[in-house]
């Protein structure tokens, strides 16, 4: 009988050794090394300190206008590989007609004190911001070029 | 052998003195791991996020940020974080207009005209990080829970797929990832916020409408957003201790 019970809990001892994994019910009801995974994976956004370690410049002129909250990769996209190796990895150059109306076109839902624009009514139909409109820096009341002052009556 | 009092005195003396310093130094030992945390202590956090949804101008940036970071499948069905406009007709707020196009990965067509007499705005969604999860609480085998430092985490290594989690969540944060056929759902960039970055989602937000915060911290802005707007959390009835608050959220956002 003694050695039955025996047995049974040699049995028991060697499924739960096989069948518990490593490390869980230390922190809680759950894997220890579960939190060490979680952590593993590489950085895809590098993050804007990152940015600014080398590009120190360009936050500068960031930090005087109306996007000064704005992230680099928030425009320029996830360049974690390029802070990594910046020469194996290039980013290119965001395209201001495209990318600007992203955040800037104008909807009844957005919050009426931020900068909207009817891409039909605005600008000089090149479609393209970047001619009037500095991203880095943009100021209220833009400087119109040449094209566009030429044509006002 | 026998002990006087004198001696007896001096080694509880030493005892006391020596116990805490070699409880400091083993701790020490153990932060210093640097191949698990060079100085991240789990202890000593505790996350949340903050939404301004009058911030939010639906670009989309972080729904595009949280697909990239995490891997996230690109059909319209998989999110870990996504937006939504609600358009709300003035009186009616039982029966809001919802709509997430593909989640707002490629922002939002306009649909509404001015002056139709109703109120449109956008609303970020993520996990909440419950402080009582529903999602851990049915998980048959711990693969889904709350980490020490606040963050509703998954197993994936030990995840069934079984989907308890997936309808438990109020929430509707979570889903099956196709490949694995595990769960997936946001982590807050786990891998970043133990790293001393910020998630995706915040890192790319334009107008700071979402804000990652350490509770634990008592230098962290988060506790200053708390102080000065008046905060809501989604679905306070269901007493998840969510910890992703809304500030000027509207009584019809579900």
């Amino acid at each position: 009988m003694a050695g039955l019970f025996v047995v049974g809990l040699a049995l028991f001892l060697v499924a739960r050794k096989v069948l518990v994994p490593v490390g869980f019910g230390e922190l809680g009801h759950f894997r220890t090394g579960a939190i060490a995974d979680n952590r593993a994976p590489k950085l895809v956004h590098a993050g804007r300190a990152a940015c600014a370690e080398c590009h120190s410049d360009e936050p500068d002129r960031l930090k005087s206008g109306a996007h000064r909250g704005v992230g680099c990769e928030a425009c320029h996209g996830a360049l974690g590989a390029h802070a990594a190796a910046e020469t194996d990895v290039k980013p290119a150059r965001p395209d201001t007609g495209t990318l600007c109306l992203g955040c800037h076109r104008q909807s009844v839902s957005k919050p009426a004190g931020f900068p909207q624009v009817d891409p039909k009514e605005h600008g000089d139909g090149s479609g393209s911001c970047g001619g009037c409109h500095d991203p880095h820096a943009p100021a209220e009341e833009p400087k119109a070029p040449p094209a566009e002052e030429a044509k006002k009556p | 052998m026998t002990v006087d009092r004198r001696q007896l005195l001096a080694g509880l003396g030493k005892l006391l003195v020596l116990t805490p310093a070699a409880a400091a130094a083993w701790e020490y030992l153990e932060a210093g791991r640097p191949e698990e945390a060079p100085s991240y202590r789990l202890a000593d956090h505790w996350w949340a996020m903050v939404i301004d949804v009058e911030a939010c101008i639906g670009c989309g940036s972080c729904v595009r940020a949280c697909k990239t970071e995490n891997g996230v499948p690109l059909e319209p069905y998989y999110f870990r974080t996504w937006v939504e406009r609600y358009h709300v007709p003035n009186g009616v707020s039982e029966h809001p207009e919802v709509d997430s196009p593909n989640g707002g990965y490629d922002g939002f067509p306009e649909r509404y005209r001015p002056g139709d007499g109703a109120k449109s705005f956008f609303v970020p969604k993520l996990c909440n990080h419950c402080a009582h999860s529903p999602c851990t609480q049915v998980c048959p085998v711990g693969a889904t829970f709350d980490s020490p430092d606040g963050v509703v985490l998954v197993d994936k290594s030990y995840c069934l797929g079984c989907r308890y989690c997936v309808q438990a969540c109020p929430y509707g944060c979570r889903y099956i990832d196709p490949r694995t056929n595990t769960v997936d759902k946001c982590s807050l960039c786990y891998h970043r916020i133990t790293k001393g970055l910020t998630t995706a989602c915040c890192e790319t937000c334009p107008t700071d409408a979402r804000r990652l915060g350490d509770l634990k911290d008592p230098k962290d802005p988060i506790h200053e957003f708390l102080r000065a707007h008046k905060v809501q959390v989604l679905k306070p009835q269901m007493a998840t201790g969510s910890k992703t608050w809304y500030a000027g959220l509207d009584g019809s956002v579900r």
